[in-house]
């Protein structure tokens, strides 16, 4: 079914019966067949996209599946959409719908085996569909790994917002606290540079210690979410959100006073040490541990005190230990996120964690759906994208998200996938 | 039971308790003593301070003066989450479920006190953490087998019917192990049969698990038919204390509900 495809644009009469036939032949691919799938067409990309691209009059390989170039240059719209159906849509459909018999019972078999390892084979695929993916350009790359961070901060934040359901604001300060530690952290060990001289270890020593620096960050996070929880212990909704905003704000401009830092010029010169498989690792750790984490009973208090905490204490929980950990383990992934951000950017300022980067924390997370592993992933995932997509609009980007926002809220109010179990079991099974 | 607890039989004792709401004296001296395996009624008119006393004795308010003591330990000033693990469970008028929350998960987390992994198990899945939550989970199930909603286990709470409800909240009370329960009002909004069915479960709970139970109501039918002995509150005092056949007949009780006969 899948090869009739292309099809469907020429002869308009069958459409209507084709499209739900494709849609039923394809459900038979598991997780797997469709990593399958976008490798091949990754690789196919990697291989003639170039030459593709030089036959459609298009100038370069369209970076983010022609969008940008197509606002950019609407006349360019059939050629784009012709090199993503000829290069992602054809090949990724047929390819996982004619493996799904091999896929299929290698997913079989790997149901058999413990989980960690059929996570680590699918783990592997969806890197090496990153790798490749990335290898066209440098600009591919950064939006790659910018989006692995947003999956982190999304998740992080859907601890506190989702989980807990505090309306907490202070992510941005908790993400330039990490980003500035291990900044630091890095900066005064493993680097000559105008804030603190010479480096006191050799450089080449310092991706060893970039976990290092990363721990650090969230600690430093950890530690500021320690400030605000204290004080907010006895207030809920609106008056943890006011808290948490002045925090925000604190950290903002305390940083922008520190001259020792940088000060409102900010901090550069970081090592380059974001790359592709250390933030791919990292966003898996963090994805892995935070599912850990919501899925136990300990996590699943959150919840409780989310939905009632006078009957959360009553049922032997320890509501005030579970709000401390829920607040102190969001702010350190992010921390952890912005320690990844400050060693890919390279250059942090206070003035790039404010309000704006709130908006876009808040939009992921409320857009891809609330206490739900699989919607801050998505959110973060598309909201990044759309963002990204929208640059050529400029200032018109910033009408066009808050209206998706805002019609996701009237259409779904608690977010796309909201209040859904990460079962990876159920999503790396075979389709029988 | 312990040598001490010989020495001072009674479960739950609470001497002298008084509270002001700001100057609103809300509960005035009140006693109370709870036999192991005792079931005791706590009846009286709206706003009388029935809820109060289960608030103050659970933690959710601290008393302005008296002692309240679980098996001879004090519970004044403990936070309620450490009086309910020291086993006093609750249910609540309105239930107070968790709406985002499935009935398994409902009384999986009433047994938070109860686990034994710690935070670092939760982040790594540890193998403790994997067998407490199996412990936990079937544990669990038994209960929701006792309560005869096991076939809800996958369900939201508040997607089920009324009666449903009340027996997961009477799972999730009993899944904190308690030694007393105290019931408030459990038989609020129900149908005339789902009262008998609740007078049965009330006696199933007191055998099988043999806890002392406390109890807040409005129908003095069910209460006569349930309890031992009866407290009758008004405006936060104790007017009367008795069997239900004495409560019955006592005039002050009388006057309480029905207000003072006329002489002619």
């Amino acid at each position: 079914m899948a090869t009739q495809t292309p099809q469907t644009s020429t002869s308009e009469h069958v459409t209507a019966g084709l499209l739900p036939r494709i849609g039923r032949s394809l459900a038979v691919v598991p997780a797997l067949g469709w990593l399958v799938g976008v490798l091949c067409a990754v690789i196919i990309e990697y291989v003639i996209g170039d030459t593709l691209a030089v036959m459609l009059y298009l100038p370069k390989v369209p970076a983010l599946f022609g969008t940008t170039l197509v606002l950019k240059q609407p006349l360019l719209f059939p050629s784009a959409l012709l090199f993503v159906l000829l290069v992602y849509v054809l090949p990724i459909g047929v390819v996982a719908r004619l493996s799904a018999g091999w896929t299929n019972r290698a997913a079989v078999v790997l149901e058999r085996v413990p989980i960690w390892l059929s996570v680590l084979v699918h783990l592997g695929l969806l890197y090496a569909v990153l790798h490749v993916w990335t290898e066209a350009s440098d600009y591919r790359l950064q939006v790659a790994k910018l989006i692995m961070i947003a999956v982190m901060l999304t998740l992080s934040i859907n601890v506190i917002n989702g989980y807990m359901g505090e309306f907490s604001c202070s992510h941005p300060g908790f993400m330039a606290l990490g980003a500035y530690a291990s900044s630091v952290f890095t900066l005064l060990l493993f680097k000559q540079d105008r804030l603190f001289g010479a480096a006191l270890l050799p450089e080449s020593l310092g991706p060893y210690f970039f976990p290092i620096a990363l721990v650090i960050g969230g600690a430093a996070a950890a530690l500021g979410a320690l400030v605000v929880a204290i004080p907010s212990f006895r207030t809920r909704g609106d008056y943890l959100a006011i808290i948490s905003l002045a925090f925000m704000f604190i950290v903002k401009s305390a940083i922008e006073n520190i001259e020792p830092i940088g000060g409102p010029r900010g901090m550069g010169g970081q090592p380059q040490w974001s790359t592709l498989p250390a933030v791919f690792a990292g966003m898996a750790i963090c994805i892995w541990i935070i599912n850990n984490f919501v899925r136990s009973t300990m996590g699943k208090a959150l919840n409780a005190v989310r939905d009632n905490e006078i009957a959360a204490d009553a049922m032997t929980v320890n509501t005030r230990r579970t709000k401390m950990v829920a607040f102190m383990f969001g702010a350190f992934w992010a921390g952890v996120a912005g320690g990844f951000y400050a060693h890919e950017v390279r250059h942090v300022t206070p003035g790039s964690f404010g309000i704006q980067m709130l908006a876009e924390i808040l939009a992921m997370v409320y857009f891809g759906g609330l206490n739900s592993v699989v919607g801050s992933i998505v959110g973060a995932v598309s909201i990044s994208m759309i963002s990204e997509i929208l640059k050529p609009l400029q200032l018109y980007k910033w009408i066009i998200i808050p209206l998706i926002l805002i019609l996701v809220m009237i259409f779904r109010p608690t977010g796309l996938v909201a209040f859904r179990d990460f079962d990876i079991k159920r999503i790396l099974g075979a389709r029988r | 039971m312990n040598a001490a607890a010989q020495n001072n039989p009674a479960l739950l004792e609470v001497i002298e308790m008084t509270h002001f709401f700001g100057g609103l004296r809300a509960v005035h001296d009140y006693n109370l003593t709870l036999m192991p395996g005792q079931i005791r009624g706590l009846i009286g008119p709206n706003g009388a301070g029935k809820t109060t006393i289960f608030n103050l004795i659970t933690g959710i308010h601290t008393p302005t003066q008296g002692r309240i003591e679980l098996e001879g330990r004090s519970l004044v000033g403990l936070r309620p989450h450490q009086i309910a693990a020291s086993g006093l469970g609750r249910t609540f008028q309105n239930m107070l479920l968790w709406r985002h929350m499935t009935v398994l998960e409902h009384v999986k987390l009433a047994h938070y006190a109860q686990l034994k992994y710690g935070l670092a198990g939760a982040f790594f899945g540890s193998r403790l953490r994997y067998a407490e939550e199996q412990r936990v989970a079937d544990n669990s199930m038994r209960l929701l087998e006792t309560f005869d909603v096991a076939r809800f286990a996958d369900q939201i709470v508040t997607n089920l019917p009324y009666g449903v409800q009340r027996r997961v909240e009477m799972a999730r009370a009993m899944a904190t192990e308690p030694k007393v329960l105290f019931l408030d009002e459990p038989t609020a909004g129900m149908t005339p049969e789902e009262l008998v069915q609740m007078i049965g479960i009330i006696r199933k709970i007191h055998e099988e698990f043999k806890v002392a139970i406390l109890l807040i109501e409005h129908r003095l039918k069910f209460v006569m038919e349930l309890c031992e002995r009866i407290q009758t509150l008004v405006f936060g005092e104790v007017i009367a204390e008795g069997t239900p056949e004495e409560i019955k007949n006592n005039p002050d009780v009388i006057e309480a509900y029905l207000g003072k006969e006329e002489v002619a």
